[in-house]
């Protein structure tokens, strides 16, 4: 009995998915602490993590978002436009919304959004799932059409007077603790918004979606191996279609927490930041093949790419064209370190089996 | 069940989009016939051209066109997407811009040496997505999703943050038409590229090798293909494609903006593949269907900006008439309709068998 | 329904546009036996297999399972795991990236959350009970092939599986390997699991099974006791064809006699995958390379071929040194090489006939020399004839072929190169008696024209019929060299096992 209990406990190698996830977080310790050393400053204070937070809410979101589709083995490049779509629609609302009920009005909102990603999460789905189309063109398709609706609802830019929304945009969480004393002797608490705080929730809530779900393991499946999945009785259509809804529905609210940050919707907000999602995916330690990644490693990669803005942003080298590079070599790093590690990994796990073969055979000869 | 795989010869690839194509046609013929009104006139600089909405619509498809093309090959060989074609275009161009300007001034020679330098640059990094992709075995799209990221900063770092001006008879030659003749000379390089790829298949067994390789690689390696050779041909022909587009693409503006050049036209190349019935897992492959698909995006553009339909908002209706097309070509659909098909032909047929058993 | 029986299948027909592929087939199956259900390839084994999980609806005909009243409806794989018929198939199907304890629960339980603990607890029982070396918390792609086709099995059992179809067990993994299944096929026959044990292997048959079914054409030839059913009528049963016939496959062609000049020769050849070896062989020469799965005979042809990484050695073919280190280099010094996994290794499966067999051809020719459209017809014209391809015409994809055709067309892609020397790593495997034997004739045809030919296969008889020299590995190492009288099955069966060897030592 004991024995079958250690059995139990015995410490797995680390699976592909841990091992990336891990040398992400390395590196973004690293990273954060390096620039706490060379560069100072902002860096030496917490406020500066909660920034990273502020700032950064909606990307984390949505790269979470692209996350569940690429571990099912598809791709969402629709998120940046939902979110465009969704700010201008939900600024559009706001403003032209009536209700004296404030606190309704923000529900409704909320809702709005949220319906607005449901939407291209269903139609995606059922296009992806049911009709089998390439997901890369069906979310093309999708950013497409986000794209162009938002234009179709507003070519101006779009500011939110609505006033109990602006109220939300300002609250803060604050804590004292944390926070520094400035110059002039006041103490300057720490500062979160909601957003950030609904992207550390959706953080979490994922990871567990991802690790103790039916769904959630079904999504693991089908990425790994689509057919084995068909025929160990997982629906994988069903799968994969709410791995699409779950997608969209987080793109919505990466809108509404987008505009929770800045008030103001137009036809530009968040263009391309699909791309930053995918990065912070792969960065992540997800593999667009499938089966592999999780959230946490996601976040991670989220934070890392922001961090190289910050330091970037406080560094000599401020430019947004010095930016992108940074974030371009930043990621073929990341890309050769993974594809290292794992070629390494695979060569050495196949060196293993031989050994021990090896040594059954030699075992049977004596 | 077995037998009923068609096989991919013959038209049954490119039956979606010349159906897509006719609607299009048919749709314009009804809205309004003089869409299709070609016309000779005198343009500013007193060239007899031909003008009117289908000459429009391939001449301004050429870029598209092109990088189609050189998509489709890196598409069979590789199993995957190259998203950089247009960040790396705005490179090629600066390059071009760059050693023009160095030079002073702009002649035929000098043009020859300056597509020459940016044909080679775009070909390295060309070389740079394709070893990540051959070599380190990366998927297509997330190697090419860095240079995706920072080539137009490369571009910017060449030409700085100006919009070059290139104000040359040679340069609108090329842009635009060349003197004397009337057709948009963009349309003849669409031809040329198309010409060399076709000369290269023919006299090469290249085509073979790219299915060969994007089918089973492990097997066309057994059968002595170098498929890391193949991929690295594949991203050398697209570069070059990216560097003819980004040569019509700033001779058709007569200048350089790092930021607009080729912009988003990435997407488009991967849907004309897409819509040309190509099989965006690789494999096997077929340029007409994706020239095609160019084509198809470009009409459908057109006869939006026919209809009135504000330029920024062109993208909403062409995701609808793309998903439209695609769950058209999609074989789940295609099968559920050929079961109905099957069953509404079949169902009188088998009635009269039955009344000749009675009798 | 007669005492003990689990699973009626009466009259069960079906057919595909232009192929009847069952013609009112009957297939028994009763508790706590192994049933074998044999048949040449086409002959409707794995379609009756998928009829019966719901992945192909029959046309007509009924199933009925004990304990349900009625006819059972299957019309998804999902519903046949209902009702207790749970599938193994050749290939795992199961997700690699997910552990052991997840592989035995996703996809059947109600839950919506997933209890890792208890999973993994009950897993560790199941696998303690049935003997499985495995751990419930390892992920699955790091446990062996054959470890992982056992969790399949233990999954099926879990289930409480009345019928477990075993598609093809046993052709990937090594002897020690499949006595392990059979040792955990008998423990869930003493459970009173009805088995259906579907395989090439005769031998296995008649080790494990109780009952074997042979089908032919579509048409059920019937059903017989093992005991009663001696091997050369079960062959003779699957081929339709009489003793006589069979006679004639035993007495296959003259071995012919290998000139003298040598063609290949190899000394110290290594690779990433194999040890150094000296190998050589003459003009007109048929030999083989035998031993266990696993003992290095296919590694040895790869490193030949260039076809792993080569390490070390020195080669030369008529005499002259070349280097081969990939297989480029091979097919242009006029080496051909059919691999052993036809299906991975060999066909590119969207090309034509047509382009599948001219592509070696054409890479000797170079890139720069196409071959043209019209020759290109010419040899696929030529060789479709010749070896008897059954295909619908050129252009089609080589997919949409039977198994044995598939191979015929690889055999024409190396033919038609005339290469000085052959290497078969396992042609005949997973395809029909009739064009083994074929193959088989083919070869001796190709030696006597001067071509010298490597031939491996798993079964023995194959190779002691075709080649006049036999090298003999295990564990990597060649153990010995057979030629002439000694070319026997004993004599072989005791240099594998290591008798020889150990004699030579004293």
């Amino acid at each position: 009995m004991t024995e079958k209990r250690i059995r139990l406990r015995k410490r797995e190698p680390l699976s592909d998915t841990q091992m990336l996830m891990f040398i992400s977080i390395g590196i973004f310790c690293a990273m954060y602490i390096g620039a706490m050393l060379t560069l100072g400053g902002g860096f030496l204070k917490p406020q500066q993590i909660f920034d990273l937070l502020n700032d950064n809410a909606a990307l984390i979101i949505i790269s979470c978002a692209l996350t569940i589709v690429m571990i099912g083995g598809g791709i969402n490049i629709s998120v940046g436009g939902v979110i465009g779509l969704t700010v201008m629609a939900c600024a559009l609302f706001l403003n032209g919304n009536s209700i004296e009920n404030s606190a309704l009005s923000i529900v409704l909102t909320l809702l709005l959004a949220l319906g607005i990603g449901l939407g291209f999460g269903l139609l995606q789905g059922f296009l992806v799932a049911h009709l089998e189309i390439q997901p890369f063109i069906v979310t093309l398709a999708g950013m497409f059409l986000a794209r162009g609706l938002t234009t179709i609802l507003s070519v101006n830019p779009v500011k939110v007077t609505h006033e109990g929304f602006l109220e939300l945009v300002k609250t803060k969480l604050t804590i004292p603790w944390l926070g520094y004393t400035a110059q002039n002797g006041n103490l300057i608490p720490a500062k979160i918004e909601i957003g950030a705080l609904v992207a550390l929730a959706v953080v979490i809530l994922m990871f567990l979606q991802l690790r103790y779900t039916k769904l959630g393991r079904s999504i693991y499946a089908v990425g790994g191996n689509r057919q084995s999945a068909l025929m160990l009785g997982i629906n994988v259509r069903s799968t994969v279609f709410w791995s699409y809804v779950i997608s969209g529905v987080l793109s919505g609210l990466a809108g509404f927490v987008f505009l929770m940050h800045k008030p103001a919707g137009n036809a530009s907000v968040a263009i391309r930041s699909e791309m930053d999602a995918i990065a912070a995916s792969i960065i992540g330690g997800t593999l667009l093949t499938g089966g592999v990644g999780n959230v946490i490693g996601t976040f991670f990669g989220a934070m890392i790419l922001s961090t190289i803005q910050k330091i970037i942003a406080l560094s000599p080298l401020n430019a947004s064209w010095w930016q992108e590079m940074a974030n371009g070599a930043m990621l073929s790093f990341f890309i050769l370190l993974q594809s290292v590690v794992l070629m390494r990994k695979n060569r050495a796990r196949a060196k293993k089996r031989k050994e021990i073969k090896e040594k059954e055979k030699k075992k049977d000869e004596s | 069940m077995k037998t009923n795989k068609r096989s991919f010869s013959g038209l049954g690839q490119l039956l979606i989009p010349l159906v897509a194509l006719a609607i299009l046609i048919v749709f314009n013929i009804f809205r309004d016939i003089s869409f299709f009104s070609i016309d000779l006139r005198f343009n500013n600089s007193g060239n007899m051209v031909l003008t009117g909405n289908l000459v429009s619509i391939i001449d301004s498809a050429s870029e598209l066109a092109i990088i189609a093309m050189g998509m489709t090959l890196v598409t069979a060989a590789c199993g995957g997407q190259d998203i950089s074609v247009g960040a790396v275009g705005a490179i090629s161009g600066a390059v071009f811009v760059k050693v023009l300007q160095g030079m002073g001034a702009i002649t035929i020679g000098t043009m020859l040496i300056a597509f020459a330098l940016c044909c080679l640059a775009t070909i390295v990094f060309k070389l740079f997505n394709g070893m990540l992709v051959a070599v380190f075995r990366i998927q297509p799209m997330i190697a090419t999703l860095i240079l995706y990221s920072c080539a137009r900063s490369i571009a910017y770092w060449i030409n700085g943050d100006a919009t070059p001006q290139l104000r040359n008879e040679i340069i609108s030659a090329i842009g635009k038409t060349i003197p004397g003749i009337p057709v948009p000379t963009p349309i003849f390089a669409v031809i040329l590229v198309g010409l060399l790829l076709f000369l290269i298949f023919k006299f090469t067994s290249l085509r073979l090798y790219i299915q060969s390789v994007g089918i089973n690689e492990g097997a066309a390696r057994l059968n002595g293909i170098n498929p890391t050779r193949i991929k690295l041909i594949s991203f050398i022909l697209l570069g070059v494609c990216v560097s003819v587009a980004g040569l019509i693409g700033v001779c058709r503006l007569g200048q350089l903006n790092h930021k607009t050049l080729l912009v988003d036209i990435e997407m488009d190349a991967i849907l004309a593949v897409a819509i040309g019935g190509n099989s965006l897992g690789g494999g096997r492959f077929r340029l007409s269907g994706s020239i095609l698909g160019a084509y198809i995006i470009q009409m459908l553009t057109t006869t939006l900006y026919a209809m009135n339909v504000a330029p920024v908002n062109v993208k909403a209706y062409k995701a609808i008439v793309i998903i439209i097309i695609v769950v058209a070509g999609s074989p789940v659909v295609k099968n559920k309709l050929t079961a109905l098909w099957n069953r509404l032909r079949s169902g009188p047929a088998r009635e009269s068998a039955r009344k000749e058993g009675v009798s | 329904m007669e005492d003990g029986i689990v699973l009626t299948m009466r009259g069960i027909s079906i057919s595909f546009p232009g192929v009847k592929a069952l013609n009112n087939v009957d297939f028994t199956l009763r508790r706590g036996e192994i049933h074998a259900l044999m048949g040449e390839n086409g002959a409707g084994k794995s379609t009756l297999i998928k009829v019966l999980t719901g992945v192909y609806e029959k046309d007509a005909g009924s199933i009925c399972i004990e304990g349900r009243d009625g006819e059972a409806n299957i019309h998804s794989p999902q519903q046949a795991q209902n009702l207790g018929i749970s599938t193994v198939y050749q290939e795992i199907t199961l997700c690699p990236n997910l552990t052991v304890a997840e592989n035995m629960f996703i996809g059947r339980t109600k839950d919506r959350i997933v209890r890792w603990r208890e999973y993994e607890k009950r897993t560790t029982e199941i696998l303690d009970n049935l003997g499985i070396p495995a751990r419930a918390s390892q992920e699955l792609s790091h446990c062996s092939l054959a470890v992982q086709q056992m969790v399949a099995i233990a999954r099926a059992v879990d289930m409480k599986c009345k019928v477990l179809i075993l598609d093809e067990p046993t052709s990937s993994l090594d002897d020690k390997e499949v006595a392990m299944l059979f040792k955990l096929m008998r423990e869930l026959k003493e459970r009173g699991v009805g088995i259906i044990f579907v395989t090439h292997f005769l031998e296995q048959v008649y080790e494990v099974s109780d009952r074997i079914t042979v089908l032919r054409g579509g048409e059920l030839v019937g059903e017989y006791l093992v005991s009663e059913l001696p091997q050369v009528q079960l062959v003779a049963k699957m081929m339709g064809k009489s003793l006589d016939d069979l006679a004639e496959l035993e007495r296959i062609g003259q071995k012919s006699a290998a000139g003298e000049e040598t063609v290949y020769e190899a000394k110290d050849l290594s690779s990433a995958e194999c040890r150094p070896f000296d190998f050589r062989i003459r003009r007109g020469e048929v030999n083989g390379f035998t031993g266990l799965l696993g003992s290095g005979r296919s590694e040895s042809v790869r490193a030949i071929f260039g076809a792993d990484q080569v390490t070390g050695g020195r080669v030369t073919i008529k005499g002259k040194p070349v280097r081969i280190t990939k297989p480029h280099d091979a097919i242009r010094s006029g080496i051909g090489y059919l691999p052993e996994n036809r299906r991975r290794d060999g066909i590119i499966a969207d090309l034509s006939v047509r382009d599948n067999i001219i592509l070696a051809l054409q890479v000797i020719k170079g890139m720069n020399h196409p071959i043209s459209r019209a020759e290109a017809e010419a040899f696929a014209d030529e060789y479709i004839e010749a070896l008897q391809i059954k295909t619908a015409s050129k252009d089609t994809p080589i997919r949409s072929l039977s198994g044995g055709n598939q191979q015929k067309v690889i055999l024409a892609r190396w033919l038609l190169t005339h290469p000085q020397y052959l290497i078969l790593d396992e042609p005949t495997r997973g395809i029909d008696v009739g064009t083994k034997l074929e193959i088989q004739k083919l070869v001796l045809k190709l030696a006597e024209e001067g071509m010298s030919v490597t031939f491996i296969s798993s079964e023995i008889e194959e190779m002691l019929r075709t080649c006049s020299r036999l090298i003999v590995m295990r564990d990597r190492k060649i153990v010995g060299e057979l030629t002439g009288d000694e070319l026997t099955q004993a004599q072989v069966m005791k240099t594998i096992a290591g008798g020889e060897a150990r004699d030579e030592n004293e």
